[in-house]
C-alpha cells in the first residue's frame, strides 16, 4: 500500500525545480519576452549553487547564490533582446548552449562531491519547497493586484502604447528576465542541492524545457503554473514508483513520460487556445516582439 | 547621442561581415576565458583554430574536419530553410538520433545478408525516420496550434531515450557478450559508410551535404516554393494574402530539416560511429544551430560555417589533450559564438548614427 501523503511529499519535491523556473518565466512572458534560456539559466543555477553550498557548507548560501547566478546570466540575454534588439528566439536558444557548456566547463572539479545537509523546514517539508510555495501567490498578487504588476502587463501586451504612456518598456522587460533568472538559478540549485545532492553534467535534464511549456499551460496564470508543475511533479513520481516496482517496462520508456506528458498537455492546451472562442486572448499581445522606440 | 535608425534593407556588406567579427570577438573572449583559466591564450586558440591543420598532427585531424562538417553543414541545411519561414525547428538533434536508428535497423534486420541495394536503402529509411520525427511537431502546430519549438526540443529527450532502449534492448549485439550497442556496421561491409578516398575523411554523408547544400541553394532562389519561405518569413500577411498557405510551409519545413538531419544520422551510424548506442546523440543537431545563424541561413554560408565548427570540435579535442583544457570549451565557445553573432547583427539591421538634440 502506498501511503498518500508520503506520495504528495514526493510530489512536491519533484515539481519544486519546474515551479520556481515557470513562475520566473511567467513573469518574463507577462512583460512581452521570451526566453527560451531557461535550460541555461537552471543549469548555471545549479553548478553555482552547489559550488557555494559545498565551499561553505550552508546550502540556503548557496539558493542565494544560485539566484545571483541565473539572474546575472540572464543579463547577457536581456543585453541582446534589449539593446541590441536580436531575435528573442536565437538569443534564448543561444544562452541555453552557453549555459549548458559553462556549467560542464566549471563544473569538473565538483563531479563526485556530496552536497551538504540540508535542514528539514516546518512539516518536515523542506524550505526552499515552502518558499515556492508562497511564491505563487506572491507573483499572483504582484501580476493581478499591484501597480507595478499592472505596468508590467502593459508592457507585455502593448509595448507601443505602454511607451507612449511614459514606461520604460526595456526597464521594465530588464527586471522581468533577471527576476526569470533568478528564479530559473533557484529551480536549478535545488535540483542539485536538495534532491540530486550532487553536481552532475548535464542535470536539469530539460526542466527548463518542461517550464516553458508550463507557461503556456497555465495559460500565462500563477495558480496554473502551480497546477501544471504539481502534474509533472505527478507524473515523475508515478514513474519513478513505476521502476521502483519493477513493472515489465523498460527503464528508458518509463523515463520517456515526463517529455511525453508535455507534449500530450501542450497539444490539449493549444488546441483549446486554437478553437476556443477567445482565442489567443491568454497569452500576452507583444510576447517575443523586440521594442524599438523611434520617437 | 548615439541613435539607431533602421535600414530599409538588410546592409549586404555587414552581412558578411558579422560572422568575421563573431569569429574574431569569440576568439578574444575565449583567450580571456582560457587565461583565467590559468592557460596560454595564444597557445589555447592556436591549439584550437590552426593546429588542426597546419600542425604536428593534422595528417590526422585533417580528414576529420569533413567527418564532424559533414552532418553539421547536412543538418543546419534543412534548418536554415525553416529559419527563413520563421519555423523553429530545435529538435534536429532528436531527428537525427531516430534518422540513425532507422536506418540502421534496416541493416540489423537483413544481416548477413549481402547485396548493393541494402546502403540505398538504409538511406531512404534514415531519410523517412527523421522525416516523420520532424513530421510530428509539424503536425501537431498544424492541428492543435502547438508550438513547434517546445514539442521538437521535448522530442529530443524522447529519441535519446528511444536510442538507450534500442541500445540496451531490441538491437542489441546478439554477438556482443552482453555489452550494450547494436553489431558494428564498420564490419557489415554491404550496410558501411566507408572512407570513400584515402585520407580525406570524405563518406557519403559529405557528397550529401554538398549535394543539400546546392540543393537548398535552388530552392530558396529558384524555386516558388522558397519564394513563398522567404515571405512568410519576412512578411506572413502578406505572404498569407498572395496565397501562401502557412501550414504547408510547417509541414515541408519541418519534414525536409527532419529528414536530412535524419539522413545525417544514418550516415555517422553507419560510418565514423558503427553503431547503435544510448550516445548516438553526440550535439549536432544543436551546433546545426549554430552553423546555420553563422552562415547567415545562406547555403554557402553554411558551407563555411560548418568547416569552421567541426575545426572547433578538433581543436577543442586537441587543446584537450595537449592542453587539458576541458572538454566543454568547445561548447563554451560556440555559445559565445552564437552571441557575438547576434549582437553584431544590429549592424546588418541598423544604421548607428550620431546626432545632435535640437
Amino acid at each position: 500500500m502506498i501511503d498518500p501523503l508520503s506520495v504528495f511529499l514526493l510530489l512536491l519535491s519533484a515539481s519544486t525545480p519546474i515551479l520556481f523556473a515557470a513562475l520566473g518565466e511567467l513573469v518574463v512572458e507577462r512583460a512581452g519576452v521570451l526566453n527560451l534560456g531557461v535550460e541555461g539559466m537552471m543549469i548555471t543555477g545549479a553548478l553555482a549553487g552547489f559550488a557555494v553550498a559545498h565551499a561553505t557548507g550552508n546550502p540556503f548560501a548557496g539558493f542565494v547564490a544560485a539566484a545571483v547566478a541565473g539572474a546575472a546570466i540572464s543579463t547577457l540575454f536581456a543585453a541582446l533582446t534589449q539593446a541590441f534588439l536580436a531575435n528573442q528566439v536565437a538569443s534564448g536558444l543561444a544562452l541555453t548552449l552557453f549555459g549548458l557548456g559553462l556549467a560542464a566547463m566549471f563544473g569538473k572539479p565538483f563531479e563526485g562531491v556530496k552536497a551538504p545537509p540540508m535542514p528539514a523546514g516546518p512539516l518536515g517539508i523542506n524550505w526552499i519547497v515552502w518558499l515556492g510555495l508562497l511564491a505563487v501567490p506572491a507573483i499572483w498578487w504582484f501580476l493581478t493586484r499591484s501597480r507595478r504588476g499592472l505596468i508590467l502587463r502593459g508592457v507585455g501586451e502593448n509595448h507601443e502604447a505602454a511607451h507612449a504612456l511614459g514606461y520604460d518598456v526595456r526597464l521594465t522587460r530588464l527586471a522581468a528576465i533577471a527576476f526569470g533568472g533568478a528564479m530559473a538559478g533557484i529551480g536549478g540549485a535545488f535540483i542539485s542541492i536538495a534532491t540530486v545532492l550532487q553536481w552532475t553534467e548535464g542535470m536539469t535534464a530539460g526542466a527548463g524545457w518542461i517550464a516553458l511549456a508550463i507557461v503556456v499551460f497555465s495559460n500565462w496564470t500563477a495558480v496554473g503554473v502551480l497546477a501544471g508543475a504539481w502534474l509533472f511533479g505527478g507524473v515523475t513520481v508515478l514513474q519513478l514508483r513505476l521502476q521502483a516496482a519493477g513493472v515489465n517496462v523498460p527503464v528508458q520508456l518509463l523515463s520517456m513520460a515526463p517529455y511525453l506528458a508535455t507534449i500530450i498537455v501542450l497539444v490539449l492546451i493549444s488546441g483549446r487556445q486554437k478553437y476556443s472562442r477567445r482565442a489567443g486572448a491568454a497569452a500576452p499581445g507583444s510576447l517575443g516582439q523586440n521594442f524599438h522606440a523611434l520617437r | 547621442m548615439i541613435q539607431l535608425v533602421p535600414r530599409t534593407g538588410a546592409s549586404g556588406l555587414w552581412q558578411v561581415a558579422t560572422p568575421v567579427l563573431a569569429v574574431l570577438a569569440t576568439m578574444l573572449t575565449g583567450g580571456l576565458l582560457f587565461a583565467l583559466l590559468g592557460h596560454d591564450p595564444v597557445a589555447a586558440i592556436r591549439t584550437i583554430f590552426w593546429d588542426p591543420l597546419f600542425g604536428m598532427a593534422a595528417s590526422y585531424s585533417r580528414p576529420q574536419l569533413l567527418v564532424k562538417a559533414a552532418p553539421l553543414i547536412l543538418i543546419a541545411s534543412g534548418l536554415a530553410v525553416g529559419f527563413r519561414a520563421g519555423i523553429w525547428n530545435i529538435g534536429a538533434e532528436g531527428q537525427y538520433i531516430i534518422g540513425g536508428i532507422t536506418g540502421a535497423g534496416v541493416a540489423l534486420a537483413l544481416h548477413p545478408l549481402d547485396a548493393f541495394w541494402i546502403f540505398p536503402a538504409m538511406v531512404l529509411a534514415g531519410l523517412a525516420g527523421g522525416w516523420a520525427w520532424g513530421m510530428i511537431p509539424a503536425l501537431l502546430r498544424n492541428w492543435f496550434g502547438a508550438s513547434e519549438i517546445l514539442v521538437s526540443l521535448m522530442l529530443v529527450y524522447v529519441a535519446q531515450r528511444v536510442a538507450a532502449w534500442m541500445a540496451f534492448g531490441p538491437m542489441k549485439n546478439p554477438e556482443g557478450f552482453g555489452f550494450p550497442g547494436s553489431r558494428n556496421l564498420q564490419q557489415y561491409p554491404s550496410a558501411s559508410n566507408p572512407e570513400l578516398f584515402a585520407n580525406t575523411g570524405a563518406h557519403w554523408g559529405v557528397f550529401a551535404a554538398l549535394a543539400a547544400v546546392v540543393a537548398t541553394w535552388v530552392l530558396m532562389s529558384r524555386h516558388i516554393r522558397g519564394f513563398h519561405i522567404r515571405a512568410a518569413g519576412t512578411a506572413p500577411r502578406a505572404a498569407r494574402f498572395a496565397g501562401v498557405r502557412p501550414q504547408v510551409l510547417v509541414a515541408f519545413c519541418l519534414g525536409l530539416s527532419g529528414a536530412l538531419a535524419g539522413a545525417a544520422g544514418l550516415f555517422e551510424v553507419a560510418g565514423p560511429a558503427g553503431q547503435v548506442t544510448d550516445k548516438l546523440g553526440v550535439g549536432y543537431g544543436f551546433t546545426a544551430i549554430i552553423v546555420a545563424f553563422l552562415g547567415r541561413l545562406h547555403p554557402v554560408g553554411i558551407l563555411l560555417a560548418g568547416l569552421l565548427l567541426a575545426l572547433t570540435y578538433i581543436g577543442g579535442e586537441l587543446a584537450q589533450l595537449t592542453m587539458q583544457l576541458p572538454a566543454a570549451s568547445v561548447q563554451v565557445f560556440q555559445g559565445m559564438l552564437l552571441f557575438f553573432l547576434l549582437g553584431f547583427d544590429i549592424l546588418t539591421r541598423f544604421r548607428i548614427v550620431r546626432r545632435v538634440r535640437a
